[in-house]
Formats: C-alpha cells, sequence, structure tokens
C-alpha cells in the first residue's frame, strides 16, 4: 500500500551523500543548493503522494507498517528497518519536508558566498534524514537513531562558525544537554521493553504492538516511572524547564538553521514523541500533571525573558521555547490533538519569523559591512525604521508576528486557544486547571507584547543605524523572499484546518478536521479515558468557553498595546521603566541567572571533580603505578647492566663456567 | 679398535689446552688458534667414535665442522684486520665499546 514511503528519507540521504563526498569539488553554489533543495522537494513530492493515499483510506484503516529490511534480531528483541504511516507520522512528514524544503531554498540565498556552503547543505541533508527517520520510525530504537541524528546535526550546524568559540561552546552545550535528556529517553525505552517482556511476555518496540498492548498497562506505578523517563528525553530535545537553556545558545548557528531545527521541527521531537506514545502518558496522571505544569512554567518563564532581549534571534528563540512550553501544556492536558495542531502552526509561523529576522540580519550585515561599522547586525537597538526598505519582508514578518500574538482569524490564534481551553477544562488536574490556564494566559499576553516589541523596534521609527550605512539597506533577492511569502500564506490560513469546535458550531457546523483526522492515532487513549473517566474537571458551559476566549484574545491586544505605546508613541517609556524597577530589569536582561545558577550547580563542581580526578587520582594513582613499574624495571637493570662488562674473555668465562656447571650436574646427580 | 681410549684421551688433552687458551690469553689470533684446537679435538673424537661404532656419520660431521671452520677463520681473520686497523692492536681486552 504504502510501499515507497521509504524514498522519503532515502533522498535526503543521497543528496548528504553528494554534497558531503563531492561538494568540494563540486564548487558552484547552484549546483550543491539546487541538489540539496531538490532531494527535500523529492522527498516532499512522495509525503504528499503518501498523505492523499492515506486520506483515500477510511479512518480505521489509516495505518501501515512499512518493513524495509530486519534490521536486528537477538533471542526475543526484534528491530527491523520500518516505516510507521499513519494520520500522526503523515502530519509531521509533511511538515518537515513542505517548510523543510522552503528553507533550503531560502539557504541558498542567505548562505551565498559563505565558507563551507557544501558543508552546510550536506549537514542540512543529513538532518532532513534523520528526522524523517525520527517521525517515521515504526519501532523505538529506529526512532532512537533518528532522535540522535537530529541532535548531532544540531550539534553540527549550531557549531557551523566553527572558528568562533562562542558557536563551538554552543554546539558542545546543545549537544551534553541533549545527551541529558537522551539517557532519559534510553532509560524509559528500556524500562518499557523489560516491564512488557517480563510481566506479560510481550518483547516489543513497535509502535503499533505496543498501542494494541497498552491495555495490559496498570494505571500509574511503573507507567507513570517510565512516562517520567520519557519526559525527561523530551524536555531535552524540546528544550523545556530545566533543560531549556541550550536553544537560545543556539542562535549561534546560521539563521536557516534556527528556522529548521531550533523552531519548526526538531524542537517539536519531544512533543511528537509524547502524541506518539499518548497510550502510555494518559495512564500515568501524575506524568501528565508534572508534563502540564512544566509546560505552563516554560511558557510563562521563557515569555518572561524574551521581553527584555535586544538581540532579534535571542527573543525569537526564547518565544520558541515559550511556544513549545504551549504544546507540553497541550500533552499534559491529554489535548494531544490540539498539541500537536499547535505544532503546526507554529511550524509556519516561527519558521517565517525566524527567516524574516534572517532576511533583516542578511541586509543589516551588508549595509554595516558597507559602512566598515562593527555595529551588531543583530540587535534591535541598531535597528528601526525598515519597514519602507523592506516592505516584503515586512508585511510577511507582520503577518507571523499576529498570527504568533493569537489574534482571531490567524493561525496561531485557533491552535492556541485550543490549547488554553483544554488546559481549563481537561479532566485530568482538578483545580490546577485554573492556574494552568492563567499561567497560558499571562504567557500570552507577554507573547503578544514581546513579538510586537519586536516588531516596532525593528521596523517602525527612526532608523538607529550609522546614516552611512542606511542607504545600503535594501529588500533582499526573491529566493529569500519567495519561502517567506509562502509561509506567511501558511501562518494565516493554516489555521483553518482546524477550528474550535465552539467556533465552528457557531459558525454553520464547520467540523475541527484536524483534530478528527488524528482520531484513530488516539484511539487506545480514547478507549483507556472511557473505561476510567477522570473526574478532575467540570464541564463548564459553552458561555465560559466564549468568555474565556475573549479574555485571551483582550489579553493579546492590551500586550500589543503596551508595546505600541512604549515603543512607537512614547519611546521614553522603556527608559522610564528600567529606571524604576532597576532590579527587575536587569534580572529579566540576564535571563533569571539561570545560566548562572546552572554553572553554580551542575557545571563548575563537575569541572572542579574534573579538575580533582585529573590532578589527584589520574596524575598521582594511575601515572604513579605506570610509572613505577617503570621505574623498578629500570632500577633492575641499572644493577644487573655491570655483568655486561663488554670484555670478550669475561663472556668465555662465564660461558666455559656454565658448561662445567651444566655437566657437573648431569654427572654428578 | 682396540686402542678407542688413547684417542679420546688426547683428545680431551687437546680440548682443555684449547679451552685454558681461549680463557688466559688475551692476543686475539692465540685465542683464534686455541679455538681450532678445540674445534680439531673434538673433530678427533667424531672420527675416533665414528669408527669405533662403525657408522659414517661422525665422520660426516667432521666434515661439516671444518667447512664451519673455514668459514670461521675468513670471518674472524677479518674482523681482526678490521678491529686493528682501528685500534693498532689485537688484543681482546681493548674490545670494551659494547658495554652498558
Amino acid at each position: 500500500m504504502f510501499d515507497n514511503v521509504w524514498l522519503i528519507p532515502l533522498f535526503p540521504l543521497i543528496g548528504f551523500l553528494i554534497n558531503g563526498l563531492f561538494g568540494k569539488k563540486i564548487k558552484n553554489e547552484t549546483v550543491i543548493g539546487g541538489i540539496g533543495a531538490f532531494a527535500v522537494l523529492c522527498s516532499f513530492v512522495v509525503s504528499c503522494m503518501t498523505i492523499l493515499k492515506l486520506l483515500s483510506l477510511p479512518g480505521e484503516e489509516r495505518l501501515a507498517n512499512v518493513k524495509v529490511f530486519t534490521w536486528i534480531t537477538s533471542g526475543n528483541f526484534n528491530a527491523d528497518i520500518a516505516f510507521l504511516v499513519d494520520p500522526l507520522s503523515c502530519v509531521m512528514i509533511m511538515i518537515v519536508t513542505g517548510v523543510g524544503f522552503l528553507i533550503h531554498v531560502y539557504s541558498i540565498g542567505y548562505m551565498h558566498g559563505e565558507e563551507g556552503f557544501y558543508r552546510f547543505f550536506a549537514y542540512l541533508n543529513l538532518f532532513m534524514f534523520s528526522m524523517l527517520l525520527l517521525v517515521l520510525g515504526n519501532n523505538l530504537l529506529l526512532m532512537f537513531v533518528g532522535w540522535e541524528g537530529v541532535g548531532l546535526c544540531s550539534y553540527l550546524l549550531i557549531g557551523y562558525y566553527f572558528h568562533k568559540k562562542s558557536a563551538g561552546d554552543a554546539g558542545k552545550k546543545a549537544f551534553v544537554m541533549n545527551r541529558v535528556g537522551d539517557f532519559g529517553f534510553l532509560l524509559g525505552a528500556f524500562t518499557l521493553f523489560w516491564y512488557m517482556g517480563q510481566s506479560h511476555n510481550i518483547w516489543t518496540i513497535q509502535f503499533t504492538e505496543l498501542a494494541k498492548n497498552s491495555y495490559l498497562l496498570p494505571t500509574g506505578g511503573i507507567v507513570t516511572v517510565i512516562t517520567l523517563c520519557f519526559f525527561v528525553g523530551a524536555t531535552g530535545k524540546s528544550a523545556q524547564i530545566p533543560l531549556y537553556t541550550w536553544l537560545p545558545d543556539a542562535m549561534e548557528g546560521p539563521t536557516p538553521v534556527s528556522a529548521l531545527i531550533h523552531a519548526a521541527t526538531m524542537v517539536t521531537a519531544g512533543v511528537y514523541m509524547i502524541a506518539r506514545m499518548n497510550y502510555l502518558f494518559i495512564r500515568s496522571p501524575e506524568t501528565l500533571m508534572v508534563i502540564a505544569v512544566i509546560g505552563a512554567c516554560t511558557a510563562l518563564f521563557a515569555a518572561s525573558i524574551g521581553t527584555a532581549q535586544n538581540d532579534i534571534k535571542r527573543v525569537l528563540a526564547y518565544s520558541t521555547v515559550s511556544q513549545l512550553g504551549y504544546m507540553f501544556l497541550a500533552m499534559g492536558a491529554g489535548a494531544f490533538a490540539a498539541g500537536i495542531f499547535h505544532l503546526m502552526t507554529h511550524a509556519f509561523f516561527k519558521a517565517c519569523l525566524f527567516l524574516g529576522s534572517g532576511a533583516v540580519i542578511h541586509s543589516m550585515h551588508e549595509a554595516l559591512h558597507h559602512a566598515h561599522s562593527h555595529d551588531d547586525a543583530q540587535d534591535m537597538r541598531n535597528m528601526g525604521g525598515l519597514k519602507s526598505k523592506m516592505p516584503l519582508t515586512f508585511i510577511t514578518f507582520l503577518l507571523a508576528t499576529i498570527a504568533i500574538a493569537g489574534i482571531p482569524g490567524f493561525s496561531g490564534f485557533f491552535s492556541k486557544d485550543e490549547i488554553l481551553w483544554q488546559a481549563f477544562a481537561n479532566p485530568h488536574h482538578g483545580s490546577l486547571n485554573y492556574l494552568l490556564w492563567g499561567m497560558g494566559a499571562i504567557a500570552a499576553g507577554l507573547t503578544a507584547f514581546y513579538m510586537f516589541r519586536l516588531v516596532f523596534m525593528t521596523f517602525y521609527g527612526e532608523s538607529r543605524i550609522t546614516p552611512k550605512a542606511k542607504d545600503h539597506l535594501h529588500e533582499s533577492p526573491m529566493v529569500i523572499v519567495l519561502p517567506l511569502i509562502v509561509l506567511a500564506a501558511l501562518s494565516v490560513v493554516g489555521g483553518y484546518i482546524g477550528i474550535p469546535k465552539i467556533l465552528g458550531d457557531s459558525l454553520g457546523g464547520i467540523p475541527n478536521y484536524f483534530e478528527h483526522y488524528l482520531e484513530p492515532v488516539f484511539r487506545y487513549s480514547q478507549e483507556y479515558l472511557a473505561q476510567h473517566p477522570a473526574h478532575g474537571g467540570a464541564h463548564p458551559s459553552h458561555a465560559v468557553e466564549w468568555g474565556l476566549m475573549g479574555l485571551s484574545v483582550l489579553i493579546a491586544i492590551i500586550g500589543i498595546t503596551i508595546a505600541f505605546t512604549m515603543y512607537v508613541k512614547n519611546t521614553e517609556l522603556p527608559k522610564k521603566f528600567v529606571a524604576a524597577f532597576p532590579a527587575l530589569h536587569r534580572a529579566v536582561y540576564n535571563k533569571w541567572y539561570i545560566d548562572e545558577l546552572y554553572d553554580f550547580i551542575f557545571v563548575n563542581p563537575t569541572k572542579a571533580a574534573g579538575r580533582m580526578l585529573w590532578k589527584g587520582f589520574d596524575v598521582v594513582v594511575i601515572d604513579g603505578i605506570v610509572n613505577g613499574v617503570a621505574n623498578v624495571v629500570m632500577s633492575f637493570g641499572g644493577v644487573l647492566r655491570y655483568v655486561q662488562s663488554g670484555l670478550l674473555y669475561n663472556y668465555a668465562w662465564s660461558m666455559a663456567l656454565g658448561v662445567v656447571v651444566i655437566l657437573s650436574y648431569y654427572v654428578f646427580k | 679398535m682396540e686402542n678407542l681410549n688413547g684417542y679420546l684421551i688426547v683428545s680431551a688433552i687437546l680440548f682443555s689446552i684449547g679451552t685454558i687458551g681461549v680463557l688466559t690469553r688475551k692476543n686475539a689470533i692465540v685465542m683464534f688458534m686455541c679455538i681450532e684446537l678445540m674445534l680439531n679435538a673434538v673433530n678427533l673424537t667424531f672420527v675416533a667414535l665414528s669408527r669405533h661404532m662403525g657408522n659414517l656419520d661422525g665422520q660426516v660431521f667432521v666434515f661439516f665442522v671444518m667447512t664451519v671452520a673455514a668459514a670461521e677463520a675468513a670471518v674472524g681473520l677479518a674482523l681482526m684486520i678490521a678491529f686493528y686497523n682501528n685500534k693498532e692492536t689485537i688484543d681482546v681486552s681493548e674490545v670494551n665499546s659494547m658495554k652498558w
């Protein structure tokens, strides 16, 4: 049925091999970029064919395991190279290949003239391969291969400008923090495999097999342990508290990388993983609560940091962390479809925002370069007034900003409102729901504020760039602008496939297509909930839902108004505000000192322990043993060397004596 | 072969003279001659016993020993000339640069 699905990850792999092995010799940027983008385009076409075929099937048949070959067989343990085609993985491959293709095209323009152009496209294609393996793999092990692969590519691409120390450090930080999470993922996978095998004699790591047998799993207990381990993995990959600090630093990589890996695709792997194993997570109310609380906290916390950053990419990075927090809030509320929906809309508008910021940085960089200025091209304090210079970039950026701010009619509104509603009305967390909703709503207000602050500082007002550079500011080439337009269009209309039920009903019964489409994936969770109804939440009336929706929109509008007042109307206000609350501003500006705290708690003790083991254990004990053996041998040699006199008759005498001794032994024995 | 003991005694005397010569003399040529003496003492034993036991193997060995001795003489004398060219002496107590 889906026999050609294995082609989807294959094309980027081929692209990676061609560019990786021969890119240095090809040299021609158009060819290299063309190969990279074309490989992803092929994947995208196959993905489209796959999803069309899937949609032509009735709902309950939309599931297929496509085995390519047997990978590992060892006793009870079986792992295949096999791909899982179901509504969830189809959504993911569409996002990954679709957004990925646009970003590849954009990169051809953005990376023009960079050293190691071929290296960039090779890594990018390797990333696409790993990400597709992650979302298509039909068992935990194959998913883990992709999981590690995207981590590796993330490391390679963050450190793309490796001659800059900060980029190398950021890459290492991302890699190490991801390793902490990966450890959790592995522990979870091992425990799950072991438990299902030991207790129920079902030795499998296949997702469909696990789902079918999930009715054997208890509620809580071992499942809580397993799901918490998996969630640790998700916090690492998806930058949630406490493992989020690597993502803002990851902005050291080129901007297309930030858009593709650190906004649209890789960082959502944790959300995808939870949705993929929803039947596990739904069985542990404790884990759901942890996920919801962590998600809400991250959404609020990261949004608060975003309000005071001046680096355009850093604001977007914290925004990404915050939006990922929303997705986890949805997961924790048991609203898996809403989380995946937000994942999709977020991929559209955040990729658009990152690429737009890349276009701005690109233009700023060139202008500053022409003017021989050493000002920071990413600092919003140097920007301003770009609206007239880069009209297309501005319009696309504005549309994506409106979408992320949650203004009705744009995609972000539908997904975010659905999440907030689910956080309020879900049956799992009792009165905690009010708090979750409150945190989410405040975070939504902060999001609207800092995003419009970014827009106003960048595109409005007077230009703050050096006058000499100002004339060199210009709109980017079409290869950069076209992806922006497509993504902006998607950010506007992408939400209409998942209109929340209450809105759809009042508009004349438009169903929530997206939720309906994903239903088969969450079937086992629904069955479980039907048997074990959770009684935590009330059933709020429609009036409450309308009220909450209006409230969240109102909060967003308040955020925008404040941003407008502070950064357009009365630009002295921010300075007054800083002067009035110096301690608060310093704390927020320095990211609540979390990096310093981690340095103090983890990094420095680890370094100290390392130094102690080096100077104490390695130098004294290990080297002592090795050198000691050598010294003993040497001193024996020093004594014995006097036997070797070098005089012929001494040797002759010792030979003769030896013969006499041996002979007399045999004669007189 | 009624007088085997005589041959063996002569051979033992020759071998002992050779050994003592090697151990006590310092002149390389004299030592060399002493080694030849030892070899020939052994040859004499081989031949005597070969005859006594009616087995030709011992005599075959003698040919080998003589061949090796000839080669040894050639190599040894060449070494001594090379040594003399360097040190203007063939006293083996001067050969001590290979120690430690």
